[in-house]
């Protein structure tokens, strides 16, 4: 019988696999890196391997490939317009990141790199500082009456803008929240579940019957809503991405 | 019973009362899928739309439930 006790926060500890330090700051290779290295290594893998046949028929692998460009490409094109063509590289690279990131993390014993706020908040800010950099060159100063809208009555306006710009900055937090404790709910409930099943099945013959019966199948139907999470929060920080892409380009 | 074990006792309370938070998702999620088959029901060609729409509504009343979540975390390993 297992005694000792494992938490379901141990697979988010990040281990150091090389100590480095560089001008007073942490920048040890740890397992997080690792594993970011890994999904960039994957998505690229994935790219160049599917469209380097380019056959007009594609293959399984091929039209995989397609389908993810499509995918993006089309949630462009209706949210952003035309103009939005030229941030493609940039969503696109993202979301394929974040997919695969949170994929990876999937696999028993890997480790989730999205699960941590300061991956997730990187990639968050990232996206405002592009965002607002965007809608400065494209509007200059006029990119400020984006905290003004018109059409409303004047004495309004004291209440509106400071509402409008805490909503403006909180949005690179609630993107990286989101994407964060998502995974790591996630991750936390696949865990307990699979703890009860192996506490089930060290209490005698019928807990063992009772944990293939009950929890098991459970876990089972919580892995395959895990997949679905995981595909759904890359689609969700892309789809967000681009609707703050449209408030930069097309001010509201 | 000492001041610190009083507090420790209560921060488990303070974790069990922030699983309250999911109600609120909860209740937001089952409005907006209930509303969303109920759009799909009047008008069927409409669905790839309003089921955008409603994950996209969806993703955000989540977004509540995990801030309780997170609430929860700090709690435990912040506090």
């Amino acid at each position: 019988m297992a005694t000792e006790k494992h938490s379901p926060l141990d697979q988010f500890k990040i281990q150091s696999y090389l100590d480095l330090e560089v001008a007073g700051y942490d920048l040890s290779f740890t397992n997080s890196s690792l594993f970011m290295l890994l999904s960039v290594a994957l998505v690229t893998l994935f790219m160049t391997v599917g469209m380097s046949k380019r056959s007009m028929i594609p293959g399984r692998w091929q039209s995989m490939a397609e389908i993810s460009y499509e995918f993006i490409a089309s949630m462009l094109k209706e949210n952003v317009g035309n103009e939005g063509r030229k941030f493609f590289p940039f969503l696109f690279t993202i979301f394929m990141f974040i997919l695969f990131s949170n994929i990876l993390g999937l696999i028993p014993f890997s480790f989730t790199a999205t699960s941590h706020i300061a991956v997730t908040f990187a990639l968050a800010l990232v996206v405002f500082i592009m965002m607002v950099a965007v809608g400065f060159i494209k509007h200059g100063l006029g990119f400020l009456k984006f905290f003004a809208p018109s059409g409303i009555p004047a004495w309004l306006y004291p209440l509106l803008i400071p509402t409008e710009i805490i909503s403006f900055l909180a949005r690179p937090v609630s993107l990286s929240i989101r994407l964060a404790a998502a995974m790591t709910a996630g991750h936390i409930l696949l865990k307990v579940c699979a703890g009860f099943i192996i506490m089930l099945g060290s209490a005698g013959i019928f807990g063992a019957i009772a944990g293939v019966a009950i929890p098991l199948p459970i876990l089972v139907a919580l892995i395959g809503l895990e997949l679905f999470v995981a595909f759904l929060q890359a689609y969700i920080f892309a789809i967000l991405t681009s609707f703050y892409l449209h408030d930069a380009i097309h001010m509201h | 019973m000492e001041a610190g074990m009083d507090l420790e006792v209560l921060k488990f309370v303070g974790a069990g009362l922030m699983t309250f938070g999911m109600l609120g998702a909860a209740v937001g999620i089952g409005l907006i899928f209930g509303k969303a088959a109920e759009g799909i029901a009047r008008n069927p060609s409409a669905e790839a739309k309003i089921f955008k729409v409603a994950i996209f509504g969806a993703v955000l009343a989540e977004l509540m439930g995990l801030f309780a979540f997170v609430g929860m975390m700090l709690l435990f390993f912040v506090l």
